[in-house]
């Protein structure tokens, strides 16, 4: 899906829990999620500290749409 | 004595009625060997001769399945064969479907069927199953080569009393059949002995080909993100509560739009995942822990973004076909466009 988005036109982060499909696949942009059952979040942390947490991946994900990449980039946080 | 009887099957030009002018010739019997069926009756020798030859045109064959079939059928009931081979085929498409057609009247007679044929012609991936396709060139330049190829796989196909064994030892195309076996080593031996090969930077074969993927060509950036339309697509499930669209929770066959009404923060209340391969647990706690709303909003107020659009959408994304989400990715894709977003943040568990 990421693909095709971004063949119609659109820069896409792809926040992918599991970042070998991602990779497989062919996505570009790819921020690593954080686990399968919440990729921007950890239930172990309190709310305010996951909410942090969550920033710190979305932000990652804006800093891959600030930068033109050559190929694949994993933008790693 | 020949040891196997085969009636072999031709379209309208090898079997040397016409050509285009002849394709809706129907199904027509003759004694013995035709065209190509002479050169492979020779190559055949004394393991097996051609007592029948049918011919069909391609066009009619196509055209009138059912009949065509039946008065096939029936040809073959009134023969006295074992065996059953058709073409070669080359890339010819009609030809090579009529060829398929065959196979799987053979399969109905429970009689076996040997077929020349090139691997892209569709009637080779429409009926493989039901037969031994023998690889051939898309060409009748190919002719020589294929006729001896189909030879030598029925003299083998005879000595291996009808079991020929796997497409890489018989030199057949693959069917798509599974069959179990068991192998002399145990798949943990087999799996670290081809690791190390890999490490070893030493050739290996692997037991499972994967698909290869194509690629696309990264977009540029957004040249500036806090005046930007920024949207928001998951796989992770996320929809609103009782999942109205009833997106399934495996093998999604659609995804859903859903506006988001100025919603600041998703909430147990409202929102909930429809995905059936993760433990759907803390995204039904807070779902903004996979589509997250919540810091969208954050990042909108303080300027990081321009906007973040007023649709999300969102699919499951566990055991969906490539087929089916390439689909939704281009609609998706066509629309986000079309209303002016400039960036996606794609989330998936």
């Amino acid at each position: 899906m990421v693909k095709e988005i971004e063949k119609a036109g659109l820069p896409v982060v792809h926040v992918a829990s599991i970042l070998p499909i991602s990779k497989t696949v062919g996505a570009n942009r790819i921020v690593p999620g954080k686990a399968i059952p919440h990729p921007l979040g950890n239930p172990e942390l309190s709310e305010e500290e996951e909410k942090k947490l969550r920033r710190k991946i979305v932000g990652k994900s804006l800093e891959a749409l600030r930068n033109d990449i050559p190929e694949q980039t994993v933008f790693e946080w | 004595m020949a040891e196997l009887k085969i009636a072999h099957y031709l379209n309208q030009f090898f079997g040397q009625v016409g050509d285009e002018d002849e394709a809706d010739l129907p199904p027509q019997q003759k004694d013995g060997p035709v065209g190509p069926g002479e050169a492979l009756d020779n190559a055949l020798g004394e393991r097996a001769e051609i007592v029948k030859t049918i011919i069909t045109g391609d066009g009619y064959f196509n055209e009138n399945k059912a009949r065509a079939r039946e008065k096939i059928k029936e040809f073959l009931q009134e023969s006295d064969v074992d065996m059953i081979v058709a073409g070669p085929a080359f890339n010819a498409g009609r030809y090579g479907m009529a060829c398929g057609g065959v196979a799987e009247i053979a399969a109905e007679l429970d009689l076996p069927f040997v077929g020349g044929i090139y691997p892209e012609n569709p009637g080779y991936d429409m009926y493989k199953k039901f037969g031994y396709f023998i690889e051939t060139g898309d060409s009748v330049g190919s002719m020589r080569k294929g006729i001896a190829d189909i030879a030598e796989f029925i003299a083998d196909y005879i000595d291996a009393d009808g079991s020929p064994g796997t497409p890489e030892e018989a030199g057949y195309l693959p069917r798509g059949i599974r069959k179990n076996f068991f192998r002399e080593e145990r798949g943990a031996r087999r799996a670290v002995d081809m690791l190390v090969k890999k490490i070893k930077g030493e050739e290996f074969e692997t037991e499972y080909p994967m698909p290869s993927f194509d690629r696309v060509d990264p977009q540029p950036a957004v040249p500036d993100l806090g005046e930007a339309l920024v949207a928001v697509v998951t796989t992770g499930g996320i929809v609103p509560k009782g999942n109205p669209d009833k997106i399934e929770a495996s093998s999604a066959s659609k995804f859903g739009k859903y506006k988001l009404n100025g919603v600041q923060d998703l909430t147990s209340e409202e929102f909930e995942t429809a995905h059936g391969g993760y433990d759907p647990v803390y995204a039904n706690e807070d779902p903004d822990r996979v589509l997250p709303i919540d810091v969208m909003r954050d990042l909108e107020e303080e300027g990081e973004i321009g906007e973040l659009h007023e649709y999300y959408y969102a699919t499951v994304g566990n055991g969906t076909s490539v087929a089916n989400a390439k689909a939704f990715g281009k609609e998706i894709g066509e629309e986000l466009v079309r209303d002016g977003v400039q960036a996606v943040i794609l989330t998936s568990t």
